[in-house]
This record gives structure tokens, sequence and C-alpha cells, in this order.
């Protein structure tokens, strides 16, 4: 099994965490000026790359922290994770 | 008579390789605060400071008796105290949390507790446990939450062969039975 490493509790095995979709989809500043349109790409359109993807992951069978990762969609491979609230690192693909 | 979630299991926990036995009703408070002067208060209530490094605990003794203070995740800690204690030391750690951002919540009812003791503790744990247990990796002091069996539990690794597991009680017995499974290679 693969293992993640949580930036609280380091490597754990991938059936303790849950994943969270594309990580840095910022709310809207003013949603109620959105048109519907605009509202349905905010919900419901994500990149869908190739390569690195930042995503949000939660360590829910240990410490319930929610964190950011960046994954490489091709081989599985954690390129790097980091806390929430923290800048996405710098990627070399 | 209140009985204990494994109180139907006790002759049989007691027989296992790893001496298995529940040390039931243990007060139990979550505690949820990040202001370090607040952290280090309601430390030095309990006589026990707070754990300062991920996956640890600290244990020690004060005005409540013995105390352990569990390292839950960055701003949450679960403080674990002899029975019937809830009500005082929630009150005391309230008092010492002050108007700081936080809370402390009775979660005594919530897990039962299992001490596994024996030569064989880790061996038997890695049966259903993905953590590495090995001393050098998991020594004495170290709280880790995780899967064990699938079944998410607080593991405390309190000596060279002691294990102390923390389990939802409704899921108590379940666990009872996976470690009566895993022990069978080890009977003498």
């Amino acid at each position: 099994m693969q293992l993640i490493p949580c930036p609280w509790c380091g490597p754990r095995e991938e059936a303790e965490f849950h994943y969270g979709g594309q990580a840095h989809v910022a709310y809207p500043e003013d949603p109620s000026a959105l048109s519907d349109e605009e509202w349905a790409q905010y919900v419901f359109f994500r990149e869908n790359p190739s390569g690195p993807f930042a995503e949000r992951w939660s360590h829910s069978a240990g410490c319930r922290r929610w964190f950011n990762a960046v994954r490489d969609t091709r081989t599985h491979d954690l390129i790097a994770v980091y806390r929430a609230g923290e800048p996405m690192p710098e990627v070399i693909s | 008579m209140t009985v204990s979630p494994l109180f139907a299991w006790t002759d049989r926990l007691a027989a296992l390789p790893v001496n298995a036995s529940e040390r039931p009703f243990l007060s139990q408070l979550t505690v949820r605060a990040s202001d370090p002067a607040a952290i280090a208060a309601m430390g030095a209530v309990l006589g026990v400071g707070f754990p300062a490094v991920p996956c640890t605990f600290t244990a020690g003794s004060g005005e409540f008796g013995d105390v352990e203070v569990l390292w839950l995740g960055p701003d949450e800690f679960l403080v674990v105290a002899a029975p019937d204690l809830q009500i005082p030391i929630e009150e005391a750690l309230r008092g010492a949390l002050g108007s700081a951002r936080g809370s402390v919540v009775d979660t005594s009812a919530q897990r039962t507790t299992v001490v596994l003791e024996g030569p064989h503790v880790r061996d038997v744990l890695a049966h259903g446990c993905s953590v590495d247990l090995h001393p050098s990796a998991a020594p004495a002091g170290t709280c880790v939450q995780t899967l064990l069996a699938r079944t998410g539990v607080i593991l405390l690794v309190t000596g060279a062969d002691s294990v102390t597991l923390l389990v939802r009680s409704s899921v108590a017995e379940y666990l009872a039975a996976w470690l009566s499974d895993a022990c069978v290679e080890y009977q003498t």
C-alpha cells in the first residue's frame, strides 16, 4: 500500500486518508455577482492534468488535519506535501 | 452496576500472551487550544506539560493524580486521568484556558482503554497496524492515532514491552476478538 507523508504525523498508509480534490480553488470574492456559468465553473470544473497536481488530502484516521499535496498523476508519486495555508512549493516536473 | 465495554472479555483477554486488560471508565477530556500561554497554564494545573512534539504523549502527576496528555493534532489534546475526575478536571482546565480561544469537552464515554504487556506486544499489533512499531521508530512516549485492523485507535507506547490502546467503546469487542485471533500463533 502506498504511504502518504502527513505533514504532522509522517508517513502513513493510504487507507488513513481522504481525498479532497484540487487545492487552491479560491472561493469567489462576491458569489452573488457571478453568472450561472461562472458559478458552475467554480463548483464543478477542475483541472485534470497529466503530471504534477496540487490536491487537498485529509488525514482522517490520524490527526484529522487537512493538508495539501502535489501528486504526479502519471506515477502517483507524492512530490511534496505542505500544511494548509502554506504556499505551494516550486515543483520541477 | 455499570458494565464496562469489555467486561465480558475480561478472562479471555487476561489469558492472551499479551496479558491484555481493560482500564475502564478513565476520565478523558478533549482539549482544543493553540494559544501557547493557555496551553502552558493548563499544563501547570494538571502538573503535566502538554506535549509539544507531534505523535507523543506526556505523563506525570499532580493535583488530579496520574495524568497523561496525548497529542491528537496541532491544536488538539486528550487528557486521560483516573475515573470520576472528569468534572473537576474540566472545571480546572476551563479556568486555566480563561478567555483564550479553545474548548474543553468531556469525552470519557467515547473510548475504553486496553493495556497490553509482554514480549510479543509489538509483533501482535504489527499483524493489523501499518505504523512502524520497532522500538527505534516507536520508543516509549509515542502516541499515534492510526488504524488497527481497520479500527481507529490511539496507540500509546508506554514501555519497551507495553502498549496502551484507546478504542471507541462500540468497537472494543471487535478489537478484542481481533486481538484474540492475532495472538493465536504466540500461544504457548
